[in-house]
């Protein structure tokens, strides 16, 4: 691990007068960049009263609720549909008979490897479905396989150890899995699930592309009308600090049941997942377990 | 073991630092959400933000039909059962289909439409439920029974008429263009040559643009309320669709906007009903019929499109085509 | 198979659209993520406040919304510019979060032995991470930055339904003239396809040459 001191040395006198200079200077470009920001906010009038008063009304207000419980309602459903299909998925991936691992591999890998937008708008448009049936199974559909992926690694990522006692002990498979690997599986990957919901918390606003119901769509209901002088601007800066201010917390909390995991003495025995970035990206790489 | 303990040393020699910034912007998070949390809930005003362009003193009212009865279809026995028709709309087309978004409440010749056959049908027009349904879901929506019928700027044509069947046409647009108050070079399709047109994704309008003005560089959303803001940002030059929607616009921003030129095609709007309901869809021609002869079709207009100054057109033969 | 002989053209547009897409947006995201990354490990504070700052926004941004903003927003600004130009804007800015982590992560990889041995044989600032760590760090990066690229691709499917050609926005006009829809899906996933798999085989041989021995 190289931490940032480990490349270079401690700054002498001159250098920190240096790096005090390089500070100022480029705390003043920031600065300049925000404040050329707001003058062309100012200048494009993006702060009259006509496009910020509908939001004084309790109907918009609202609205935007209705559109945050949508939202909210999709992701409620999706993350539980997503549990449960990983976790099946997963067991398929574990079972001793091949046809089943063959297929359920065959069905993780597909969906990992599709755009989650193509399935919803194939569920939406070939299948016929209500928009937030479409949007919840596929992102059940593709969430479930990057789950699946998760749930398999963490398992086989308890130290072996674990299975072979429990084995030694006269367990059946069944309950080697139920009672030993698991428990302390879950633990250690609860990072990477939680990492994982952030992204179908953030992919609910793909419901915006197929009209369902939700805080953009309420947003975009706003922005475009005519009669309040079409407030784009205002809408985002509206809509935006509340959905990245819940995808952050939802981070946040993942990263402190990491670091609590970490110290806990019930995950000892496998490494607790990181909620890595990697994770955070839809279709990027499932944090896996660390590799040896 | 060793594996273990090594990435828990590891992570802790990096993970303890930037802890404390972490838990001070955690608490500016939470600070933030909760205050714009408490805006939104703590004051609000009644009512509707003040609109654009002119409006009608009052709308129309439309005699509800007694003692109706349609037994032979399926759609409207439903719907006397559950006392009220469910309509299928658009809701963004000022003066057309269009949807207060504080109130929810709907406005429109096409709603105006949607009223007058309801009370043409036996039931009372108040208690309709507008549901909004985009182009694309049309045909779905009547399919499967979310909706009895459809009254949203839907053009009748030979494909459609595989799939739904249409009552009227109740009104006849036509494709024309929208422009921006202080364009000069666009009076009509022959000069789109290297100008963007925005228009539906898939419409009807975005087709004939595309096979008949080939130089014409094509742009296109899901609803023409994005067209019109990027009409609006430059970010196109002209919008293009049928008529009766680009007035609407119009209307609602005069200062910069203007409809330029003659409709160029035909588009007969009609009422979209089941397929299989030849029954509903020949109760609605004649509701039609009636209404236009009784002046409430004209009273209609007047209250919603006609605010924009065009007078009322004669409207068009209904196309009474036989049952299949 | 006639959906695709008969539309090859749309296809094509579509799927060029896509590859264009994912080239620029990447080239974008590679060059912004690493100017990040240098961001989040100089020694100068404000910069490192700024980088930071950009990872957590971006990294929490809904990519649709991020779309909506850029698309509909930035033009009220008087910035008139084509939709391709935006939509890569768009899609460089928000993957250039995960690319920064990626190679932040990749740096801390080298272990910590390597810098203070480099700079007990004198080596300057420069010398250390342009000789010793960065090598180093490359070859455990690319890995992380091959699937956040995948990812790149899958996502530039948003960029379709705001008026920007490619791949699965052709579904409109093929749906239009009346073809099997469910066709019409397997070929746009046959696309797809191909574009990811291009891209993690580009990664494999990368790594090939370059990655580390594990």
């Amino acid at each position: 691990m190289t931490d940032a001191t480990a490349l270079y040395d401690v700054p002498g006198p001159l250098t920190r007068r240096r790096h005090l200079l390089y500070g100022v200077l480029s705390t003043a470009v920031l600065a300049g960049i925000v404040a050329w920001l707001l003058y062309l906010l100012f200048s494009t009038g993006q702060f009259t009263y006509t496009k910020w008063m509908p939001f004084e009304y309790t109907g918009i207000q609202e609205l935007l609720l209705r559109g945050l419980g949508n939202t909210l309602k999709a992701f409620a459903l999706a993350a539980v549909f997503s549990l449960a299909l990983g976790g099946l998925l997963a067991a398929g991936r574990l079972s001793d008979h091949r046809g089943v691992r063959w297929a359920a591999t065959a069905v993780v890998e597909f969906f990992r490897a599709m755009p989650v937008l193509v399935m919803i708008f194939f569920i939406f448009v070939a299948l016929k479905a209500q928009p937030l049936v479409a949007l919840v199974a596929g992102l059940t559909l593709y969430n479930g396989s990057v789950l699946a992926e998760v749930f398999r690694s963490g398992v086989a990522a308890v130290e072996r150890g674990q299975r072979e006692a429990a084995f030694a002990l006269g367990m059946r498979k069944t309950q080697v899995m139920t009672h030993v690997l698991v428990p302390q599986a879950v633990r250690a990957m609860l990072p990477a699930i939680i990492s994982q919901l952030v992204v179908a918390l953030k992919d609910t606003s793909l419901g915006y592309l197929i009209t369902y119901e939700e805080f953009l769509h309420a947003g975009k209901l706003i922005a475009s009308n005519l009669d309040y002088d079409l407030p784009f601007i205002p809408v985002v800066m509206v809509i935006s600090p509340i959905y990245i201010g819940m995808c952050m917390l939802l981070s946040w909390f993942a990263g402190w049941v990491s670091r609590r995991e970490r110290h806990s003495p019930k995950t000892e025995a496998v490494a607790v997942a990181e909620a890595g970035p990697g994770a955070l990206l839809p279709g990027g790489e499932p944090p896996t377990a660390p590799r040896p | 073991m060793f594996r273990t303990a090594r990435t828990s040393r590891t992570s802790r020699a990096t993970g303890a630092p930037p802890r404390r910034p972490r838990r001070t912007t955690l608490t500016a998070l939470c600070a933030v959400l909760l205050a714009l949390l408490a805006l939104v809930t703590g004051c609000g005003k009644p009512g509707s933000p003040p609109t654009k362009g002119p409006a009608a003193d009052r709308l129309p009212e439309y005699a509800v039909a007694r003692n109706f009865s349609l037994p032979d279809s399926p759609t409207w026995r439903r719907a006397k059962k559950r006392g009220h028709f469910t309509v299928g709309v658009k809701e963004d087309q000022p003066y057309l289909g269009e949807r207060d978004p504080a109130t929810g409440a709907y406005a429109g010749f096409d709603i105006e439409i949607a009223r007058m056959m309801s009370a043409s049908l036996g039931l009372p027009p108040e208690r309709i439920r507008f549901r909004t349904i985009a182009s694309a879901n049309r045909e779905t929506a009547l399919q499967n029974g979310q909706i009895d019928y459809y009254v949203g700027t839907y053009t009748i044509n030979d494909n459609r008429k595989k799939l739904v069947g249409f009552a009227g046409p109740y009104y006849m647009a036509g494709q024309s263009l929208l422009v921006r108050a202080d364009e000069n070079d666009i009076h009509g399709p022959q000069d789109l040559a290297g100008k963007r047109v925005c228009s539906a994704a898939g419409s009807t309008p975005y087709q004939r643009i595309k096979d008949d003005y080939p130089k014409a560089v094509l742009v296109s959303y899901d609803t023409y309320s994005v067209c019109v803001d990027n009409l609006l940002t430059y970010q196109v030059d002209a919008v293009t669709t049928d008529d009766a929607i680009l007035i609407g616009y119009a209307a609602k921003a005069p200062d910069d906007l203007k409809v330029v030129g003659r409709p160029f095609s035909q588009e007969p709007y009609g009422i979209g009903v089941p397929r299989d309901d030849d029954a509903l869809r020949f109760a609605l021609d004649d509701a039609l019929a009636a209404r236009e002869k009784n002046g409430d079709w004209k009273r209609a207009y007047e209250a919603t499109l006609g605010l924009s100054g065009v007078p009322a057109p004669t409207p068009p033969a209904i196309d009474r085509y036989p049952a299949t | 198979m006639n959906v695709l002989t008969e539309n090859w053209s749309v296809f094509w547009e579509g799927f060029l659209g896509t590859v264009e897409l994912t080239v620029f947006a990447s080239l974008l995201a590679l060059a912004l993520g690493f100017l990040m990354a240098s961001f989040r490990v100089a020694p100068v504070g404000s910069l490192r406040v700024f980088g930071t700052a950009w990872v957590t926004v971006l990294r929490n941004t809904p990519l649709t919304l991020l779309f909506f903003a850029v698309l509909l927003g930035l033009p009220r600004f008087g910035l008139v510019l084509p939709f391709k130009l935006f939509a890569v804007l768009a899609l460089g800015c928000y993957t250039s979060a995960f690319i920064c982590e990626a190679l932040r992560s990749g740096i801390n990889t080298v272990p910590r032995g390597q810098g203070e041995a480099a700079r007990s044989l004198g080596m300057s600032f420069g010398q250390v991470l342009s000789v010793v760590v960065l090598p180093q760090a490359f070859r455990s990066v690319i890995p992380p930055v091959g699937s956040t690229l995948i990812a790149l691709a899958k996502n530039s499917a948003i960029a379709g339904a705001f008026s920007v050609t490619e791949l699965l926005g052709t579904y409109r006009t093929i749906s239009e003239l009346g073809y099997n829809i469910v066709w019409t899906f397997v070929w746009i996933a046959v696309g797809y396809l191909i574009v990811t798999l291009a891209i993690s085989a580009l990664f494999n041989f990368l790594e090939r040459t370059w990655g580390v021995a594990r």
